[in-house]
């Protein structure tokens, strides 16, 4: 039984109201304790340093077929990022989209210790938890894509909620989803027929049935199951001028369906659906309208999408938008149709300060943090790879906490889009505190993982500690100390071993993959009907499409009781 | 001056960015021998490789002079950014990597990629040169963006390979798809090339003064020019010009000898 104690850091723990107060924090066989024995503990003296729950990602493209492909299209991209092999880790390569290995290693180098892989196609599962199972040192997730499955789409044009959330409980079992993830409702099965959804009221061909009708079907099927997360979506028109109408309509079209103050629907990398105008020349940002209706509503989660100017990688399941940004860039791009579940696209994108179009978008994910009130639903992502890498993110967190770091990069962005920029007239600021809330506490509220994200006793002894002392450093002048401290965690601590000490690797450890294990009152019968379907439709049989459990590396099935 | 002379003949992969006059030029002759290379997977340093003596220097520019095959030698001289590498001898691969100033001279043969991702500065070879000159790394689109490539004699395929800028001079005969992805730049082959010049340009120049055996259909012939002009020096020709690559939509120029090329006299009924 290791036992570690950390003393005299500044915890900040916002899930338990812990606001940088000087505290020891007791770790006892991989929990949280009250206390443990002084003499035999290893101890870390943390003076000085900042003490918070490791780091969750609700949103970050790490592992999966689509991640791959990028892997495969971007040579260039591995060459100029070298891991080298340590005496106890493994090499790899990759800037936007790095290796498996060299995956785990980065996101415990910056402290953070759970991460949510948002898009994996059904067909594709078993080859997402082959690589998930190779990413060490995190504990995952992965949200099955079914806004466009032809099950779920059958089941909802029929008004059939209860049966489409017994299929979806099968589903969830099936490929050890976590979370019900919809990209562009309705617009990649469209895309089959070289078409696309225009609005959340335009219907899905052959179907007859439109994306709110899924969106608030798959909503409600989420509250019968009693799913830990809410519906996570990828809002229709993503990418286009004049999308935040779009994004609003998603988000008011489950407001009925909230209850109690929970959330309802997660709107995912909101900065690339929050573009008003009518085409790139008069695009501009959106956020003001979005942060308007997100303060005040409660019903609404949602991660910011954050464009870093840098080289990386686009890739999502929005088959058509990825050919239109084809269209747009000329890079080279992949497309895949994935049976009868979803579509795929990837394309090389470079993110340059001096185009208006990604000046504005770089402008509107800080906009959209700063002005939705409420730390608690908005987190920080940078869509990895579709904004930035999540290398990033220590950038990205610094730009929030300093005005200075805001304006110093204002300054050389291309003027149109400065001038335009709403972030000039604002002054907020997040504190470290309201930096651990969108880093940590609210992603794992929002994902409803109850032993992370906080310091409480018994929760998870996942724990980052960062070298900056809240009581020496002004985080709003000082934004390149804090920069370089969240950039190399002082110590990455998860399930109470040490893994990262200085920034360097010194353990490595392989992670949990959490899933959903819906338990109905009626088990779940594969009819037969099923079978014959998969028989006709799919490449592989019913038979070899649930994924066993055995096949997960480390499986931690969280048991729901569903409310049918 | 510093002089290499390799201890022997290198039968595997030496990676050897260190030798760059960057890198050599302000350190002592026991700094410079202890500077670390890889043969195959091996750690070495500079000092068990090569013979390394430091004489008076004769010009201002910091010079390395390297005596003898270096052939499986690569990488050498990249990312220099100014100074001179005197290779009396063949070179390796990646001659020249990513290159921001400087000179190179190879008395004798140097590999593939030689000149790749080029940003300024000169390299001669005195003899062949392999595939993909001043070309981009794979994947990428970023080729050579400046600087002079000068090859007396035979290059491989994939001459200027997505370049960007610049002139790559080849004095006797190229292989297939030179200035393939070409954006701008100019590739001047003074020998015969085996075809498929300028597949996938978007703009850029490229002047033949010998024989190809054919013309990419997705190029049109635009004129009969009696020279072009290629870095303020005229070439007579006359030269048919073709404009392409349409497939790509693209504007790039190709020039390529009247005389040489009696097979393409078809052509001339378009104009």
């Amino acid at each position: 039984m290791t036992e570690l104690l950390i003393k005299n850091g500044f915890v900040y723990d916002p899930l338990n109201a812990v606001k940088g107060e000087k505290m020891d924090i007791a770790i006892s066989d991989r929990r949280i304790v009250e206390k443990v024995d002084e003499k035999k503990a290893s101890v870390i003296d943390a003076s000085g340093m900042i003490v918070t729950p490791g780091g969750v990602d609700i949103h970050s493209h790490i592992a999966g077929s689509e991640v791959n492909a990028g892997r495969l299209l971007r040579p260039e991209d591995h060459f100029k990022d070298v891991e080298v092999k340590t005496a106890i880790t493994r090499s790899g390569v990759g800037y936007s989209i790095p290796s498996t290995f060299t995956t785990g290693y980065r996101y415990s180098r910056m402290g953070y210790t759970t991460v949510m892989n948002p898009s994996m196609p059904p067909l594709e599962a078993r080859h997402t938890h082959e690589e998930l199972n190779d990413i060490p040192m995190i504990d995952k997730g992965a949200y099955p894509l079914l806004g466009d499955w032809w099950f779920v789409l059958e089941y909802l044009r029929d008004g059939l909620i209860e049966e489409c959330a017994a299929h979806v409980a099968w589903m969830m079992r099936a490929t050890k989803g976590y979370a019900i993830k919809l990209v562009n409702p309705g617009g990649p099965e469209a895309w089959g027929f070289g078409r696309n959804v225009k609005s959340i009221d335009d219907p899905v061909p052959h179907f007859n049935i439109t994306p709110r009708d899924i969106i608030r079907g798959l909503c409600k099927v989420n509250k019968l199951l009693n799913l830990p997360h809410t519906i996570h979506v990828h809002t229709n028109n993503l990418g286009k001028p004049g999308n935040c109408t779009t994004a609003i309509e998603t988000m008011k079209c489950v407001e009925d369906l909230a209850e109690k103050g929970r959330p309802a629907i997660h709107i995912t990398h909101c900065q690339f659906c929050a573009f008003k105008g009518s085409d790139w020349a008069t695009m501009r940002s959106g956020a003001d309208e979005i942060a308007k209706y997100v303060n005040g509503h409660n019903h609404v989660t949602m991660d910011m999408g954050q464009v870093v100017f840098t080289d990386t990688t686009t890739m999502t399941a929005d088959g058509p938008f990825q050919y239109n940004l084809y269209g747009l860039t000329g890079n080279k791009w992949v497309n895949h149709d994935v049976e009868t579940e979803t579509c795929a696209g990837i394309v090389p994108f470079r993110y340059r300060r001096k185009s208006p179009v990604h000046a504005t978008q770089w402008s509107i994910g800080l906009e959209l943090a700063l002005l939705i009130e409420d730390p608690w639903r908005i987190y920080l992502t940078t869509d990895h790879p579709n904004g930035a890498p999540f290398t990033t993110y220590p950038q990205v967190a610094s730009w929030l906490m300093s005005r200075l770091a805001r304006q110093a990069t204002l300054k050389k962005i291309n003027k149109r889009a400065r001038r335009k920029s709403l972030l000039l007239s604002i002054n907020r600021e997040y504190s470290f505190y309201e930096i651990t809330v969108v880093t940590r506490a609210g992603p794992a509220k929002a994902l409803g993982l109850k032993q992370k994200g906080h310091l409480g006793f018994g929760a998870d002894a996942d724990i980052s500690l960062y070298n900056i002392n809240p009581a020496l450093v002004d985080s709003s002048k000082e934004y390149k100390k804090v920069r370089k401290a969240f950039s190399k965690a002082a110590y990455t601590i998860k399930d109470g071993e040490i893994l990262v000490r200085d920034g360097q690797v010194v353990k490595t450890v392989p992670g949990k993959t959490f899933w959903v294990d819906v338990k109905l009152s009626s088990p779940i019968r594969s009819t037969e009907d099923l079978k014959r379907r998969f028989r006709d439709y799919w490449t592989v049989e019913y038979e070899n499409y649930p994924i066993p459990e055995e096949y997960l590396k480390a499986s931690a099935p969280i048991t729901i009781p569903a409310r049918i | 001056m510093i002089k290499l002379t390799p201890r022997r003949l290198f039968r595997i992969p030496v990676k050897a960015e260190c030798i760059s006059p960057d890198t050599l030029a302000e350190k002592s002759l026991n700094e410079i021998a202890t500077l670390p290379l890889w043969e195959g997977n091996q750690k070495r340093s500079l000092s068990e490789l090569f013979k390394i003596e430091k004489k008076p220097d004769t010009s201002k520019n910091p010079t390395i002079q390297i005596v003898g095959d270096v052939g499986r030698v690569r990488r050498i001289g990249a990312e220099m950014t100014g100074g001179r590498i005197i290779v009396e001898g063949n070179a390796g691969m990646h001659l020249g990597e990513e290159m921001n100033g400087g000179t190179i001279i190879v008395k004798g043969n140097a590999g593939s990629w030689a000149g790749c991702m080029m940003k300024k500065g000169t390299i001669e070879i005195m003899e062949n040169a392999g595939d993909y000159i001043g070309a981009a790394y794979r994947g990428s689109t970023r080729g050579m963006r400046g600087g002079t490539i000068i090859i007396h004699g035979n290059a491989g395929n994939e001459v200027g390979c997505f370049m960007r800028k610049g002139l790559i001079k080849i004095y006797r005969n190229i292989g297939q798809f030179a200035g393939i992805h070409m954006k701008n730049g100019t590739i001047f082959n003074k020998g015969n090339s085996e075809g498929r010049a300028g597949a996938e340009m978007i703009g850029g120049k490229i002047v033949l003064c010998g024989h190809i055996p054919s013309i990419l259909p997705s190029f049109t012939i635009d004129s009969i020019k009696s020279s072009v002009k290629i870095d303020g020096e005229k070439v007579e020709g006359p030269f048919y010009r073709f404009l392409g690559d349409l497939a790509e939509n693209g504007d790039g120029k190709l020039f390529v000898s009247q005389e040489q090329n009696t097979h393409l006299k078809s052509y001339e009924r378009f104009l």
